[in-house]
């Protein structure tokens, strides 16, 4: 453990509160699984604010993306537990300023509604909204950014009839990693690595060994 | 004409590269493979096509047929612990499969490997409501280390050889396959059978870091007053050995959780006893003492460790769990040794030091000689007319000397046996440690039974849990299972009644159970059986139970309002254990 990396855990956020934390878990894709990780929140009645599952950059490799407002002690804790499941390979947790992440969401309006009473040039301007489908009766904008972003075109659009309002799930991606090509060879082999670094939240800020 | 039944089960015999059958009879082979002698079971409709195979492996498959299905998979549990072994259970669909709950739930708290087999409706029935359909992979997710449906009879070699490897891997639990009738009857060619060793999502055993050792080492051999605590997973790694050496080498007091009891003998001076809520008082205050505390295969389960955070507070954790999430789920170590404690002990035993830590050790003594006068005597010599627990167990220490297996079943019962029975032997006390199931005891001794054929084996069972799976009497009486079944009846379901003496102002709220005539139920089953109720006759009746060739039945009248103590009231801290 280098003294480095002892600085870099203590810049950490604070580990009291709570805060967004991306779970990004990596998994065979087998039926079942969604459960078996749904149910790990669910036992300690902690909410799941978004989940997305989607495959990964290795063929065959499912990824979960699950996002939850918690401490990072009750974080660290569930991470531990869904990496127990035998089918999950590998469990990374992060708080925003170590992930990039998009929500995609979509905005039905009323046409008429839009074109007598805003600009629709404004507000695909403004929000960076992009307009998908035009039609006579509605039309259907989507926008791609984080949760404040797609709010406030929520409230923008609020006086104008909104009809329907759909956000994804987050995706993210993690800032400080290589992928997992290289982590599945390990993986395949019959005993574990001997180099591993592991989510350094983990073992190397608490001297825990790394699986 | 042979026929197709007939070769398949030849081919088979021969453990011929290939073989042509049915999904049934590949799942029997399966388990020949994986080394099973002992199913315990109960047949039904969705399982049926297994069941017809399982007539023509009578030769090398024993079946028991249990009377009812928590039965079964109790009994499994018990077959497990006792013999180290994967313990096999089938059942059928719906209610079958719904009846293995409480079973399962017992077995995944406690790290008990088994393979359950579950029938299940036809593939394409399943999701219409059909006859006997549940949801049994759902249902039983969050109580199975690991479960899976197959559908197709071709998945069955690879399905079963993953069950039985993560079932008995790692921290060990309860695995269920559910197979669709279809998959049951579909006839197959079959590859030769192969055992599964890696399974690339699964890290059975992290790996040992030596670094992490040597900081284990370094504070244990700083310590002043360092405290060992050890639970199952002593067990579960057959460290027995390892752990004594490491004791030994530095002369480290140690205390046991329920589930570790028997790992190093009861006798062994550096054993100082039980730890937990009726623990005993020494271990309990001396926790809030110790300068160094060392966890070994076990979770610090609230049981254990009464309120938290006045547990331990001034003490340094060094933790050793082969199971990654328990390390700092309820106590924040120190160190944390990730690893199996079989591979762990011997390099940490290496790295300390030898000590004897004598003054430290008297401490423990001193603790133990005011429990003994103020608890322990009455509680084992009592001079009252009534008897008491505790001197039944005394009687069977004195009879068998340490040498029996003792199941118990939940309550005051259990308790008393954990804290008096003496064990010479690992693999000896089978009991309900994390779920705490009434009815447990019955079932699993006949599963002890099976798994320590050559062991006197008891099972201590209250009045109110003997009459949660009494019907377990007919698998006695059909196979011949010698359990010696001795019940302890206070007339009471006496913790209830303990707690709400202590702690509801004695409302005593539906804990006065009555019982049958429980010899004359024995004897309805053919089952030899006798009652005492004057100690003048005690110790000859145990004595003619624990001699008898067969299963026996006895019951103890023992005191009404009996209580056990010591105790951890729930919300306090271990050192404020009341001795009464």
């Amino acid at each position: 453990m280098s003294n480095d990396t002892i600085k870099y855990i203590e810049s950490q956020p604070d580990y009291e509160g709570k805060q967004d934390f991306t779970i990004t878990v990596y998994a065979e894709d087998r039926v079942g699984l969604l459960n078996r990780i749904s149910i790990i929140f669910s036992k300690r009645k902690i909410n799941i604010d978004s989940l997305n599952t989607s495959p990964s950059e290795i063929a065959g490799i499912h990824r979960f993306t699950i996002l939850i407002n918690e401490s990072y002690e009750v974080v660290r804790k569930l991470a531990r537990q869904i990496e127990k499941q035998v089918e999950v390979l590998k469990v990374y947790f992060n708080t925003d300023s170590e992930v990039i992440w998009q929500e995609l969401a979509l905005y039905k309006v009323s046409t008429e509604e839009i074109t007598e009473k805003v600009t629709v040039e404004r507000l695909l301007r403004q929000y960076g909204a992009t307009a998908v489908v035009i039609r006579k009766d509605y039309t259907v904008f989507s926008v791609t950014g984080h949760k404040e972003e797609t709010d406030a075109l929520v409230k923008a659009l609020e006086p104008y009839e909104l009809i329907e309002f759909v956000r994804s799930a987050r995706v993210a991606i993690i800032k400080d990693s290589a992928g997992f090509h290289e982590k599945l060879k390990e993986f395949e082999a019959e005993e574990p690595g001997e180099e591993r670094v592991e989510n350094e939240f983990l073992d190397k800020g608490e001297k825990i060994f790394t699986m | 004409m042979e026929t197709l039944q007939d070769t398949a089960t030849k081919k088979a015999t021969t453990s011929s590269p290939t073989f042509k059958g049915s999904g049934s009879q590949m799942l029997l082979n399966a388990l020949i493979e994986e080394g099973v002698s002992t199913i315990f079971g109960y047949p039904g409709g969705a399982i049926m096509p297994i069941y017809d195979a399982l007539y023509d492996y009578a030769d090398k498959l024993e079946h028991i047929l249990v009377r009812h299905e928590q039965g079964g998979i109790h009994a499994a549990q018990g077959y497990a612990r006792t013999s180290g072994r994967v313990g096999v259970c089938f059942a059928t669909s719906g209610p079958g499969a719904t009846n293995l709950v409480t079973g399962l739930a017992d077995a995944q708290i406690d790290s008990t490997p088994l393979v359950c087999i579950t029938g299940q409706v036809f593939a394409h029935l399943l999701g219409t409501d059909a006859f006997q359909e549940t949801d049994v992979i759902n249902i039983t997710t969050p109580v199975t280390k690991w479960n899976y449906q197959i559908t197709d009879a071709k998945e069955i070699p690879e399905v079963l050889a993953k069950a039985f490897y993560i079932a008995k891997s790692g921290r060990p639990g309860p695995v269920l396959i559910d197979i669709t009738k279809n998959a049951q009857l579909q006839i197959e060619e079959f590859e030769a059978y192969v055992k599964c060793n890696h399974i690339r999502s699964y890290r059975p055993k992290p790996k040992v870091r030596v670094e992490f050792i040597e900081e284990a080492a370094k504070l244990i051999n700083s310590a002043q007053k360092p405290f060992v605590l050890f639970g199952q997973g002593v067990i579960l790694g057959t460290a027995e050995k390892e752990f004594k050496a490491f004791i030994e080498k530095t002369g480290i007091p140690a205390a046991w959780t329920i589930m570790g009891e028997g790992a190093i003998p009861t006798d062994h001076p550096l054993n100082v006893g039980m730890l937990g809520m009726h623990g005993n008082y020494g271990p309990n205050v001396l926790t809030n003492e110790c300068d160094v505390l060392i966890a070994i295969g076990m979770r610090f389960d609230d049981r254990v460790t009464g309120r938290l955070d006045k547990y331990a507070k001034q003490a340094k954790v060094v933790h050793l769990d082969i199971d990654p999430a328990e390390i700092d789920k309820n106590v924040k170590a120190e160190v944390g040794v990730w690893g199996d404690c079989k591979e762990t002990l011997p390099i940490l035993t290496n790295l300390v030091n030898e000590n004897k830590h004598e003054a430290w050790v008297a401490q423990f003594r001193d603790y133990n000689q005011q429990e003994i006068d103020q608890v322990i005597t009455p509680e084992l010599y009592p001079t009252g007319e009534e008897m008491t627990m505790g001197e039944v167990l005394r009687n069977i220490n004195e009879i068998c000397g340490g040498d029996a297996v003792i199941v118990t079943d939940v309550g005051q019962h259990q308790m008393v046996a954990c804290r008096y029975a003496k064990f010479n032997n690992t693999r000896s006390n089978v009991t309900s440690g994390g779920l705490g199931t009434m009815g447990f005891g019955l079932p699993a001794a006949i599963g002890a039974k099976y798994g320590a054929p050559n062991k006197t084996v008891i099972a201590i069972i209250g009045d109110g849990g003997f009459q949660m799976t009494p019907q377990e009497l007919g698998t006695i009486m059909q196979f011949g299972a010698a359990v010696k079944i001795l019940i302890l009846n206070n007339q009471f379901l006496g913790m209830v009644r303990q707690w709400q003496q202590l702690f509801h102002d004695k409302r005593y709220s539906f804990v006065n159970i009555t019982s049958p005539d429980f010899v004359a139920l024995a004897k309805s089953y053919y089952i030899e059986a006798s009652k005492v109720d004057q100690r003048a006759e005690l110790k000859k009746a145990l004595e003619t139970m624990i001699n008898h060739e067969g299963s026996y039945l006895l019951e103890v009248m023992v005191g009404k309002e009996n209580n056990v103590f010591p105790m951890v009231p729930q919300g306090c801290s271990v050192s404020e254990i009341r001795l009464k």
